[in-house]
């Protein structure tokens, strides 16, 4: 099969479409995590979302409809992470463990009760891109455009908090409010990424692009550039292969994802050897 | 022009250890250059972290520029520093020009958006402290002096009425430092600003604040360096020859 046939078919321009938006929210998001130490968010409210998509099947939601579902509860856990570390007296990486916990540990249970694990849970768990359907494909759009629409409105609040909350709060900037809303499109990133890459790879699509574009970029728009091409070149590369070469297409994105860090880290040594230590 | 811009009245912060700042009581008068001293644990960070908001205030009560804290909103009129090692992510992949920006934000409405005219104002600031060579750089490429300069161009870039450093020689060699204080006082002569500077090195600081403040959790001495020099208080809490010391005019 060469390229052009390959792009002629409609569930594979679905799932380039849908994979480069969800992409370029995943990347540009993972800048300001990455930079504000909430790295491993992803990791944790994809748990979550397991668990919601436990619940979602339970009441047999499927597809698109689990994702009416799966937003409330991941929204709600983003803020509880948020809360624990603010109020809790935990750090960030706790208040995520507690939160991870809770809800891989809900959805194990629901899924023992529902009859055990089936088909569409496992989807759920390593990513089914080519199957997305043309109506989650919409919802991935409406979604990326309110959410890009924020980053950009907020973008210098949501820099200054990455650079020092206290230097933003006597800036005048309402710290607490910019933390809920970066969590939040945090969390409605990582309900449309599970189907991308699946709960167990998400956190590879908020971080990797951003480690590699902190590797190479000289400037902090051009760090969230860098890594909004990354994210959406290793989808569109990732799927072409896996289909190519007969791979899993989330574990061929996260690899891809993952040459692009170790190319990105050769040129710094080449580039700029005198920072690379 | 006249006017008070810090006013605290019995104000007191604790934290869970207990109580880190008694019942202070001051004011700060337009043009001031108060150096904050004292020893390592007597609550100078917290006192301006508390004028700030950083910190909560646990009994009494502060005003900025009239203003009650709680009510407080002209975050523009405000530049403040710092201890800059602790704060910077040496991977953070902003330049100085960006970082710089950062310092214009509350002068800005939503959305937040720098113009052209901002650009110019920023590139003014780096060139009037002599890092302008520097505008380019990423901030994890800079020396300590460097980024202190870099730190200090971001809290003035938004021509503030009040500047307030925390500690911001505390990671610098004694040139830099000196270097350091001698430009934060043509600041606060030339801008007319306020500035508040929390310092435990007394004695380099006298050389150019105007006001001294002594805590130790309570208000020990505030007043002129030349008055800090004098007091008796003062002399008997370091010894004469160590307060001879540390008065010695450079």
């Amino acid at each position: 099969m060469n390229l052009l046939e390959i792009l002629s078919y409609g569930f594979i321009q679905r799932a380039l479409l849908a994979g480069v938006l969800i992409a370029l929210l995943c990347s540009v998001l993972g800048v300001f995590l990455v930079l504000r130490r909430l790295s491993l968010i992803g990791d944790g409210l994809a748990h979550v979302t397991f668990g919601s998509t436990a619940i979602a099947l339970a009441l047999k939601f499927y597809s698109a409809l689990s994702l009416l579902v799966s937003m409330p509860i991941v929204l709600l856990a983003s803020l509880g992470i948020l809360k624990l570390t603010e109020k809790g007296r935990l750090s960030g990486d706790t208040a995520i463990g507690l939160v991870s916990a809770l809800g891989i540990s809900a959805g194990v249970i629901l899924a023992s009760v529902g009859g055990g694990y089936n088909v569409d849970l496992l989807s759920y768990l390593f990513g089914n891109i080519l199957s997305i359907r043309s109506e989650e494909v919409a919802i991935a759009a409406l979604l990326c455009v309110g959410v890009m629409l924020l980053v950009t409105l907020y973008y210098h609040e949501l820099f200054a908090i990455s650079f020092s909350d206290e230097l933003a709060q006597v800036s005048g900037i309402r710290t607490s409010y910019i933390n809920a809303i970066l969590v939040l499109l945090t969390a409605l990133s990582v309900v449309l990424a599970m189907k991308l890459v699946g709960i167990m790879l998400i956190s590879a699509l908020l971080i990797v692009p951003a480690a590699s574009a902190l590797q190479l970029a000289r400037g902090f728009k051009v760090c969230i550039i860098l890594a909004a091409l990354q994210g959406c070149g290793s989808v569109v590369i990732g799927i072409i292969v896996s289909i190519m070469a007969n791979l899993p297409a989330s574990a061929s994105i996260v690899m891809v994802n993952l040459l692009f860090f170790a190319a990105a880290c050769l040129t710094r040594r080449i580039l700029y050897p005198k920072h690379s230590n | 022009m006249p006017g008070r811009i810090v006013t605290t009245e019995l104000l007191s912060c604790s934290y869970r250890e207990g109580r880190v700042l008694e019942d202070i009581s001051v004011q700060v008068e337009r043009g001031d250059y108060v150096g904050i001293v004292g020893p390592n644990g007597s609550g100078k960070s917290t006192l301006v972290k508390a004028l700030l908001g950083l910190v909560a205030i646990s009994s009494g009560s502060a005003r900025l520029f009239g203003t009650p804290l709680a009510d407080f909103r002209e975050w523009h009129k405000i530049g403040y520093l710092p201890q800059s090692l602790h704060l910077v992510n040496p991977v953070f992949p902003s330049t100085v020009h960006e970082t710089v920006g950062l310092g214009l934000l509350s002068t800005k409405r939503f959305p937040k958006r720098l113009n052209r005219s901002d650009h110019g104002i920023i590139s003014k600031t780096l060139d009037e402290l002599s890092i302008l060579d520097l505008e380019h750089k990423l901030i994890g490429e800079l020396s300590g002096g460097q980024l202190q300069r870099v730190l200090l161009a971001r809290a003035i870039v938004n021509n503030p009425e009040l500047l307030v450093l925390d500690e911001p020689t505390a990671a610098l060699d004694p040139e830099t430092r000196d270097r350091f204080y001698t430009m934060i006082a043509d600041i606060n002569r030339s801008r007319g600003v306020t500035v508040l500077l929390v310092t435990h090195d007394s004695g380099a600081i006298g050389e150019h604040a105007s006001k001294m403040l002594y805590l130790d959790k309570k208000v020990l001495f505030y007043g002129s360096f030349d008055q800090f020099c004098c007091s008796p208080e003062m002399s008997s809490l370091f010894g004469e020859h160590s307060q001879h010391l540390m008065c010695h005019r450079h």
